[in-house]
């Protein structure tokens, strides 16, 4: 064969190599911030494609989503597109966990994110291989693909997802293959290795797809969406609403001990028991036969059948992935009530792909070895498009940041879970895929799904990433709530028989003398709704939004104002800096394992370096008072 | 540079004078060698190696008189108790010459160390760490064996496997509470409800209120029961003192003391540590030339736990013996009639009327009696009365281990009070992990690891 012969392409301010929900993000950001932007992909017709379950949000996972559209991102704006059902979770528990979920139309999402990085301006979108970077004096200046192009740029995002030397596995077969029997990327990350970075080798799965017209949903239990209106975007207006009638329906089946008794008696050709599958899964998303074998007195597993779209009649198993032989996975899917003809379309696999040790990033997702190579998404070890597209964005944002010569970006563990996610990563690295969880935040409470605006709106704005008019929209929706929450604090409610009336339906007691409409409000059956029937309306409606955001802010008041205070005081450790410079072997009495893990981590502040496991609160005073003797003599 | 060159050289008792025969001067830091080796008649102790026990006497530089006979142990930076010189001088021990041989050291330019200092010391070059180094602290306060017993074992780990257990069961219900959260369609676990959370709520705090009991008695055995001997001159409470002082009884002083204006003086009474209220006082008053100062006897009746009240059997009350009946009746007290040998002058049934239920022990100081009976009765008061057993001999002592059970007590309070306002179980939740967190504070551990491992061990979640 001759060989590729190599020519030099344009030039660019920020390279993205891949286009999952990481690199969209990333090319976005850096190309709307003014960077000229190139976004390679491996097959363009698999841009922010949903190689697993079809659906975008769930706890956590949704208000990443909303603090994506704050800092003017785009996953939630596409999924207000493309969805075929919404649904928010958790409706019957407090304002920090509820969350919103979407099924995705799986194609109308590729294409219409496709569509959008098309339009932009700064943005070129090419197919192709990125197989090296051109890096000199460790210093990350452009990448080499597969077609002998040489790009070269001031900063590199690697966004390469389980197609980096991606490996699929369905029973005893075994190919290499990126997500979906797409082209694998093979040379990318070895490469990395060569520029030393550690890598390590994850393990994610996706269940078997089947023929919707085979499916018995008789025998299942309807899922429908929420009649309700809600969208992940601050901007999407209520009256883009799919009305119920219009959305499509999950459906709800179980396992049952048949289906465990076939599991059982083929584990001997599940890759998952046999040492075949090397890489390392996921806890919170296991296979189906690793539930069985790990949970063995369960006699039945939940199953979601969701639909991949609206054109066609392929439906996701949600709960059965699986790396079992294909025969097997036919009669584990006919053993299920609902599925027992159920035609397969496509088997369930397990992938194993290349992962960079997340220590080895700053918090900007700078790598530490290679200047101005960020990396995002899968390739730090997560898994799911929402953690895929928030660090997307802040890498994007980050590169593009160093690209115009400006100060880098990083969101605190109290401003977003994208903060808590990275900070996660950075700090404690990740053994297995990381998924957010809402356990995950020490703020839970202040980081909730109807304040990411209220968050973030401000930082997109300074970015470039929110436009003039949207930012002055939110500043409108930030003083509306503000003078609404100080009139309540004025109004009065008077103990009217009305009133009365109204408390003791509601299991209330009686008011005796009048009291603060805010402090009205603060009882646990009484909605704003309702307290507007007492008191004076405001000069105009309010939007529901806004109506949400004074509810919480008012009912839960002594609960956030505890957060604030913890916050603060986190907020104190920030500021202490540890220096870039550090020599942690000049420090005495660091213990041998503290001192090892400063060294690998390398954390930038000492709240940072109290959350690195191993290292104790006598290590945190030593360090703290080495730094501060540092401080002190550097001033004499 | 290293964290230790910042430090001065610090010297202290480091034996408890009485007990035992010899006592332990410990010298640390940069200059522990200079502060020595002008006081060492010997061999020159910076020549030989690290390590060794090396046999001289204590001089006094200035008169050139023989103070002790010693035994000085070296030992260098860095394999050392504090990580940095130390030199140890074993003298034969008796309150006169320890203390003589501390003021030399200091007089060659170390400093008297804070209580704990050498820990801290520790702690701070890195040789231990924190809970060790409580651990450590209290064994080295431990003032009879019985308080020695309790630092064991919280050193042995009891406490922590206490406070682990009631971290386990919080830890479930959090799990099963982040699981409602994080996986709110899965339905093969039991929704987390504010009714489950308010039993074990209550649950919990049950067993911290229990453990916060034997604080109160944990602080005596660590601390010591603060009692004042009072009573008007010649009665006979230097004589008491004196007794209670006896040879065979440990005999703690605080070396801080010397420089301080009250001595505190500690005994040993059936495992119970007596920390003597006011001892010069009670020197002083029974000079018959100074009177009794009221003040004084206040003050120290009013610092002390427990009140020692001394009469005179062989005169009759006078109006400042029933000043002082009245001063303490609301104290606990146990009232000693000395001077039984002579004859009775006292009016018994006004003594009776007065003193109420406390007890009253007829004593002879000369003749060697009613002792016995008041260490019986300090130990049955402390031991039978007011004083809580603990969960399998767990007794808090450690101030801020005392300190987080309180914090951790108060955050189930607003839990319950969270759960009685109809708050939802994840703002309530926020209380409960405040608790857990707290308690986990008392042990070391970490948070969100073990909460993550809990659900997924605990739960088959797969969305």
């Amino acid at each position: 064969m001759p060989e590729i012969q190599a020519y030099q392409g344009k030039d660019f301010d920020v390279i993205v190599v891949g286009a999952g929900h990481a690199g969209v993000e990333a090319a976005l950001a850096a190309a709307r911030m003014g960077n000229k932007t190139l976004l390679m992909t491996i097959n363009l017709d698999m841009v922010a494609f949903m190689p697993c379950n079809p659906s975008v949000g769930g706890p956590a996972k949704g208000i990443v989503v909303r603090e994506i559209d704050a800092l003017g991102g785009e996953m939630a704006k596409n999924i207000d597109k493309t969805y075929v059902q919404m649904r928010m979770l958790n409706t019957g528990k407090g304002p920090a966990v509820r969350a919103l979920r979407a099924q995705a139309d799986k194609h109308a999402y590729h294409a219409e994110m496709k569509h959008t990085l098309e339009k932009e301006p700064n943005l070129t979108l090419r197919q192709g291989i990125v197989d090296d970077l051109i890096v000199e004096d460790g210093v990350c200046k452009g990448v080499i693909t597969n077609t002998g192009a040489h790009y070269s740029s001031k900063t590199v995002v690697i966004a390469a997802g389980t197609a980096a030397r991606g490996k699929i596995i369905i029973g005893e077969l075994m190919y290499s293959s990126g997500p979906n029997n797409s082209q694998p990327a093979m040379k990318l990350t070895k490469n990395l290795e060569k520029y030393g970075l550690e890598l390590k080798r994850f393990k994610t799965g996706t269940p078997p797809r089947v023929d919707g017209n085979t499916i018995n949903y008789d025998e299942t239990l309807e899922q429908p969406g929420d009649k309700e209106p809600n969208h992940f975007s601050y901007e999407t207006p209520d009256e883009n609403y799919l009305e119920l009638k219009n959305q499509l329906s999950c459906w709800l089946t179980y396992t049952n001990e048949t289906t465990h008794k076939i599991i059982r008696a083929n584990l001997d050709r599940a890759p998952m028991f046999t040492g075949v599958i090397e890489g390392v899964g996921p806890r919170y998303c296991p296979s189906i036969e690793d539930k069985i074998v790990r949970f063995a007195d369960k006699s039945r597993h939940q199953l979601f059948l969701e639909p991949e779209g609206r054109n066609t009649d392929e439906w996701y198993v949600q709960g059965l992935s699986t790396s079992m032989p294909e025969e097997v996975q036919q009669k584990i899917l006919h053993s299920i009530k609902g599925l027992e003809n159920a035609e397969l379309m496509r088997p369930g696999y397990a992938i194993e792909y290349d992962v960079v040790s997340p220590y080895q990033l700053r918090p900007t997702l700078e790598t530490k070895i290679v200047k101005n190579l960020y990396t995002a998404g899968q390739t730090n070890g997560t898994s799911g498009y929402e953690e895929a597209a928030g660090q997307g964005i802040m890498a994007g944002i980050n590169a593009g940041l160093r690209a115009l010569g400006k100060e880098p970006y990083v969101m605190k563990r109290s401003e977003g879970y994208i903060g808590v996610m990275i900070d996660d990563l950075v700090t404690k690295g990740t053994n297995e895929p990381y998924r957010l969880l809402t356990s995950r935040a020490e703020y839970r409470l202040i980081l909730r799904h109807d304040n990411a605006d209220l968050r973030l709106t401000p930082k997109g704005h300074e970015l470039g990433l929110i436009s003039d008019d949207r930012y002055n929209n939110f500043l409108a929706k930030r003083k509306t709530i503000e003078d609404e929450i100080e009139r309540l604090n004025t109004v009065r409610v008077k103990p009217s028989a009305e009133v009365n009336a109204y408390v003791e339906s509601h299991n209330e007691k009686p008011l005796k003398d009048g009291v603060l409409a805010a402090e009205f409000l603060r009882r646990p059956r009484v909605t704003y709704k309702d307290l507007l029937r007492f008191i004076p309306a405001p000069e105009k409606p309010l939007d529901r939004r806004v109506i949400e955001e004074i509810e919480i802010r008012i009912k839960y008041a002594g609960y956030i104002k505890k957060a604030e205070e913890n916050v603060a005081k986190m907020k104190k450790m920030e500021a202490k800096k540890i220096p870039d410079d550090i020599d942690f072997d000049a420090i005495d009495g660091l213990a041998t394992e503290a001192h090892q893990k400063l060294d690998k981590i390398r954390p930038e502040t000492i709240a940072q370096a109290t959350r690195i496991s191993g290292v104790n609160p006598a290590d945190i005073a030593i360090l703290s008072v080495y730094i501060e003797r540092g401080r002190i003599a550097k001033i004499h | 540079m290293t964290t230790t060159s910042e430090f001065d050289t610090i010297a202290a008792v480091a034996t408890p004078p009485g007990e035992g025969g010899i006592s332990i001067i410990r010298v640390s830091g940069d200059h522990a060698f200079e502060a020595v080796m002008p006081l060492f008649k010997g061999k020159a102790l910076d020549k030989v190696k690290s390590h060794t026990i090396n046999y001289g006497h204590i001089i006094d530089p200035e008169t050139q008189s023989e103070v002790d006979e010693v035994m000085v142990s070296v030992m260098r930076a860095p394999k050392t108790y504090t990580r940095e010189d130390v030199l140890e001088i074993n003298c034969h021990g008796g309150l006169v010459a320890t203390n003589e041989i501390l003021q030399l050291v200091i007089s060659q330019g170390a400093r008297l160390a804070e209580p704990g200092e050498f820990t801290k010391r520790a702690f701070l070059n890195g040789r231990i760490d924190l809970s060790q180094a409580e651990a450590v602290m209290d064994l080295i306060r431990a003032k009879t064996d019985r308080s020695m017993k309790v630092a064991l074992n919280q050193l042995d780990g009891n406490l922590s496997r206490l406070i682990k257990n009631l971290r386990q069961d919080i830890l479930e219900v959090l799990a099963q509470v982040e699981v409602n959260i994080d996986y709110p369609e899965y339905d093969d676990v039991e929704t987390m409800t504010t009714k489950l959370l308010l039993e074990k709520a209550k649950e919990v705090k049950a067993s911290i209120q229990q453990l916060l009991k034997t604080a109160k008695q944990g602080k005596v055995l660590r601390d010591g029961l603060a009692t004042a001997i009072v009573g008007r001159p010649n009665v006979g409470k230097s004589s008491l003192l004196n007794e209670l002082l006896h040879e065979d009884k440990a005999i703690v002083t605080d070396v801080a003391g010397t420089t301080r204006d009250v001595i505190e003086e500690y005994v040993n009474v059936g495992g119970v540590p007596l920390k003597l209220v006011d001892t010069a006082g009670i020197h002083r008053t029974d000079d018959k030339v100074e009177k009794i100062g009221v003040e004084r006897s206040k003050k120290a009746i009013a610092a002390a736990d427990l009140v020692v009240l001394v009469l005179n059997a062989s005169e009759p009350l006078t109006d400042e013996d029933r000043q002082l009946l009245a001063d303490t009746a609301d104290e606990k007290r146990i009232i000693i009639l000395n001077k039984t040998d002579l004859p009775l002058k006292l009016e018994m049934s006004e003594l009776k009327q007065l003193a109420g239920d406390t007890k009253i022990i007829k004593a002879s100081m000369t003749q060697n009696q009613g002792v016995d009976q008041l260490e019986g009765e300090i130990s049955h008061l402390f031991f039978d009365e007011g004083i809580e057993t603990g969960r399998g001999n767990v007794m808090v002592t450690n101030a801020r281990h005392i300190g987080l059970l309180n914090q951790a007590s108060s955050a189930l309070d607003d839990v319950m009070s969270g759960i009685a306002a109809g708050m939802p179980v994840d703002l309530v939740q926020i209380d409960m992990t405040r608790c857990w967190n707290k308690l986990g504070e008392i042990t070391g551990d970490s948070y969100q690891d073990e909460l993550l491992d809990q659900l997924f061990s605990q739960f088959c979640v797969g969305k």
